[in-house]
């Protein structure tokens, strides 16, 4: 008998790792700031870092925000690598001056990034420096966005993290939900489980600074998003409980998500029946319109933003998608295993990344939608292949029963489209068809 | 340090990948983070490339520094080397692994690597996007041009065109037919889709056609003084510069001067009588050096406009702009900060504005029309059509290009008509553009803007305002505050209002 787990394994949750080290293809850290910053307004961001970080930001945000935004990077120049003592002095006048023209802020993030770190600029200890100088008004904090150290969503984990020590100590019996969404999904999970009589409800991030919650033995939180690790353990530390369930993507998803929180707050069928039953149908019959042309494709996810997990489980349990790979750029098992014991064995699961191997096993399988990031996508495409960019899934609203159509869609248009452009426009391209020919 | 928002040009090694990307059979080995590999959808998205760009990153990380950051570089390498079999490589840092001190050159060139390694030294802390290109092109050519028996025939080299610039591909083509005209042909165009080997046949050319001095001037004058090949000075964007261009080649290259001007339609255009209304509109120009040059002398020259405000963000070029500045009696604005630049045009006031993506912004902000002349640009500047800028057909599209933004002429006449008209009004805006005239922002302006007292519009004043066109309308405001606060005064009446006018009737 061959007791090897690929052949044992009837669920991902035990399936082999490939593991394989050589180029990535992720954003860093720094990214997250592009909708975080959207989400708590009264935050600034300040990235200390190169001109690298500020073009990254640009880039990632496609100067889709070109009010003058809550966010900046305070560049590096020559001087300040030369001697440690001038980087913060430089740092502090940055500061003042910002905070003297933005009145309205009253969180300031320093960010590190890879040239920070790498020179040693002590930003933790700027922070503490700085609070001193404008609490009560501003709250200085700190986390690394840095690519030596975090990919892309990692950002929001490290942020979130950040916040979670100078939250205020709160003995109320309270449920937390943990990650920033945009505004009309967290609406309609509180109104939700409002409904069910759970309450009181807080989030974190709070749109403001004023709303941010309390955290003490007595608080029970919920992930929004699987890569909040750190930010569960700083929650753990602080002695809230994590309520353990699948992410809310997709009908399933969101009603066993809903279920462990109404099970912790004893609430019984019926109510959470009642509660449910209307949008749960609606989004049955949204994810059955939607998920028609995913039936029976093959979907393959390159590492980007962590949420490859749970929605291959709601792609193939929802949408009769078959999964040949989950690329993730690192996996939390504790966050993701909900998820993976209901995706029956078979895929690979894939952490960190060598892309160019990863780009030939896509090439050999050629899988009817891959997700990828946008500096692969167009390439990909002109092979002939359909993708789905990654960050999509990032900044649109895709939690919970309303928008569970809206994520099969999201997965399905770039299918749909493939069979409306009439081959000769659609491709593949032949070699002479480049751009720069 | 320096508190930045959004830039005009991004790291050096951006530029170095600008070049790479442009070529063919060449391929960069940058040694850098993982979040470096952003850079990748600037030419996969922005310029809708269907090829990734000829780069590979190190993506070290935070664990492997102080362990063998200087192994990974080397095993890339050599990986980069037998999967992509390159005829050369380039080789270099991002800012980040500048710091680690790894010598990215020293490495590669001690490793057995069968083809030319060009190491490329850009300080990420000190310099920009355009020095990048510049300095890797050189780089290329220094090592890889040789002096050699020049082509029987007259031939030129076109240089500095390359990924993401502003219409480069289509430029490529117009030049090559002003140099057809007469009877030059072309030995190699570079960076554009030329191989390192072609590189190595550069000295065969006569002429050095230098496109965009941004991006070859390095290399321009390296190849003039080593293999002798002179460079143009003139760049052909509008119709002076053409017929100028096609002077000093022909001097250059001893041929008869000689231009084709069956296609040319923009002197007509400009001349023709709908044309008429386009004298004298104020314009504020903000780009790169060469096209904001290129773009001044079109504008009034060749447009009739009045150019109240020009500036450039490279500040490389910063003397020749001021230069240029003080032949139109304007102090030239060499910046690379998005806001003094906003600042110097809500002050100039214009009518339109002729810049980069980020002044299109600027220009929705301050409800002022725009057309983009210079990189940066966004996905819409990669137009699907031919769309030149320099040559005869690059004179049609920038004429139609700049007049697209504004009222038409007899459009603007009948809205001063029927500028009550329930229907016809004014804030509908040009009746060729589907979405409403863009209205001056409603967002609270930030406080470092709130400068002066606040004027006070009496409602009959208030109403006048409202009868002057919405084109007109926000320079009459201002200038009419401009003229009360001068006056002393603190309230606007309607004969403050055409007291004004009369004021800055031109
Ligand atoms: S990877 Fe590092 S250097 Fe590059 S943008 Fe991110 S933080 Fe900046």
């Amino acid at each position: 008998m061959n007791h090897s787990a690929r052949i044992t394994a009837r669920t991902c949750r035990d399936a082999p790792v490939l593991r394989q080290r050589g180029q990535r293809e992720v954003f860093c850290g720094l990214t997250g700031i592009i909708w975080l910053h959207r989400k708590m307004q009264d935050a600034f961001f300040l990235v200390v870092g190169s001109r690298t970080c500020a073009h990254l930001l640009q880039s990632a945000a496609g100067v889709m925000i070109f009010a003058e935004p809550r966010f900046g990077t305070a560049i590096l120049e020559e001087g300040d690598l030369a001697g440690m003592a001038d980087a913060h002095d430089e740092l502090d006048r940055e500061v003042a001056r910002l905070l003297d023209r933005r009145p309205d802020i009253r969180q300031l993030f320093l960010v590190g990034s890879c040239p920070s770190e790498v020179i040693k600029l002590d930003l933790a200890r700027a922070a503490e420096r700085l609070t001193q100088v404008y609490a009560p008004r501003v709250r200085v904090l700190n986390y690394s966005g840095s690519g030596i150290e975090t990919t892309f969503t990692q950002g929001e984990d490290a942020c979130l993290a950040s916040m979670v020590p100078a939250l205020p100590a709160s003995d109320m019996r309270e449920l937390l939900l943990v990650g920033a969404l945009p505004e009309v999904v967290e609406d309609q999970a509180i109104s939700l489980l409002g409904k069910m009589g759970v309450g009181p409800i807080r989030v974190l991030p709070a749109p403001r600074s004023a709303e941010m919650p309390g955290v003490g033995p007595n608080t029970v939180f919920a992930c929004l998003q699987p890569f909040l690790g750190t930010t569960v353990a700083a929650l753990q530390n602080r002695g809230a409980r994590m309520i353990r369930a699948p992410f809310p993507f997709g009908e399933e998803g969101t009603t066993l998500w809903l279920k462990a929180i109404a099970n912790e707050f004893s609430v019984d069928d019926a109510t959470f029946e009642r509660v449910t039953v209307a949008p749960r149908t609606r989004a049955r019959t949204a994810i059955t319109n939607a998920s028609a042309v995913l039936r029976g494709k093959s979907i393959f996810f390159m590492p980007d933003s962590q949420l490859e997990i749970p929605l291959t489980r709601f792609l193939v349990r929802e949408c009769g998608m078959e999964a040949i790979e989950i690329g993730q750029p690192y996996i939390h098992k504790g966050l993701v295993d909900p998820d993976l014991d209901l995706i029956p064995a078979g895929p690979v699961i894939s952490e960190g990344q060598d892309v160019d191997l990863q780009l030939d096993r896509i090439r050999a399988v050629r899988p009817d939608l891959t997700v990828c990031g946008l500096g692969l996508a167009n390439p990909l495409e002109a092979e002939g292949l359909t993708t789905k960019w990654a960050i999509e899934l990032v900044f649109t609203p895709v939690h919970f029963y309303e928008q569970a159509g809206d994520l099969a869609g999201l997965f399905s248009r770039p299918l749909r489209r493939r069979d409306l452009l009439k081959p000769e426009a659609a491709g593949p391209f032949p070699e002479t068809h480049a751009v720069a020919r | 340090m320096k508190l930045t928002v959004w830039t005009y040009e991004g790291p050096p090694h951006v530029g170095a990948m600008r070049v790479a990307t442009g070529m063919k059979g060449l391929h960069y080995v940058l040694h850098a983070p993982q979040g470096d590999t952003y850079a990748d959808l600037l030419f996969t998205m922005i310029e809708r490339r269907d090829h990734r760009p000829p780069v590979t990153y190190t993506t070290f990380e935070g664990r492997d520094l102080g362990e063998d950051t200087a192994g990974i570089f080397k095993k890339t390498c050599q990986g980069a080397y037998d999967r992509f079999r390159p005829q050369a490589l380039i080789v270099g840092a991002s800012c980040t692994a500048e710091l680690i001190q790894d010598d990215p050159g020293g490495l590669a060139g001690a490793m057995d690597i069968p083809v030319p390694v060009v190491a490329l030294e850009l300080p990420s802390y000190q310099r920009k996007e355009i020095f990048g290109t510049d300095e890797t092109f050189y780089q290329l050519v220094r090592h890889l041009a040789q002096p050699m028996k020049k082509t029987p025939e007259v031939t030129a080299n076109l240089i500095g065109p390359l990924a993401l610039g502003f219409r480069h591909r289509d430029d490529i083509q117009e030049v090559k037919g002003l140099l057809c005209e007469m009877g030059i042909s072309i030995n190699v165009v570079a960076p554009f889709d030329a191989t390192p080997k072609d590189l190595t046949m550069l000295g065969q050319g006569h002429i050095n056609i230098l496109m965009y001095p941004e991006h070859a001037e390095a290399a321009a004058r390296h190849m003039e003084r080593t293999l002798g090949i002179p460079y143009t000075k003139t760049v052909p964007i509008g119709v002076g510069a053409t017929h100028d261009f096609i002077a000093e080649v022909a001097g250059i290259c001893g041929v008869v001067p000689k231009a084709d001007l069956s296609r040319l339609r923009q002197p007509w255009w400009a001349k023709s009588v709908d044309s008429t209304y386009l004298t004298g509109k104020r314009v504020f120009l903000f780009g790169d050096a060469t096209h904001v040059r290129t773009a001044a002398r079109i504008a009034r020259d060749e447009m009739g406009f009045d150019v109240v405000g020009l500036g450039c963000y490279n500040r490389e070029f910063a003397r020749s702009i001021r230069t240029l500045g003080k032949e139109f009696g304007i102090e030239a604005l060499i910046t690379d900060d998005y806001l003094d630049v906003e600042k110097a045009i809500e002050e100039a006031a214009p009518e339109m504005i002729l810049g980069t993506q980020m002044e299109r912004h600027i220009g929705k902000r301050l409800g002022i029309p725009c057309a983009v002349i210079s990189a940066p640009v966004h996905v819409q500047d990669f137009p699907a059509r031919y769309a030149p800028q320099m040559g005869w057909e690059g004179a049609n599209v920038i004429f139609d290009t700049w007049v697209h933004p504004l009222v038409m002429g007899l459009e603007e006449h009948l809205l001063t008509m029927f500028r009550e008209d329930f229907e016809f009004h004014d804030a509908a805006g040009p009746s060729h553009h589907g979405t409403p005239a863009p209205k001056p922002v409603g967002v609270a302006p930030a406080p470092v803007r709130a400068i002066g007292a606040v004027m006070v519009w009496r409602a009959d004043a208030e109403t006048e305002l409202k009868k002057i066109p919405f084109f007109a309308r926000g320079k009459a405001r201002r200038n009419t505050e401009k003229f009360a606060a001068n006056q002393g005064l603190q309230e606007v009446s309607i004969d403050t209002l055409y007291e004004a006018r009369a004021h800055y009737a031109r």
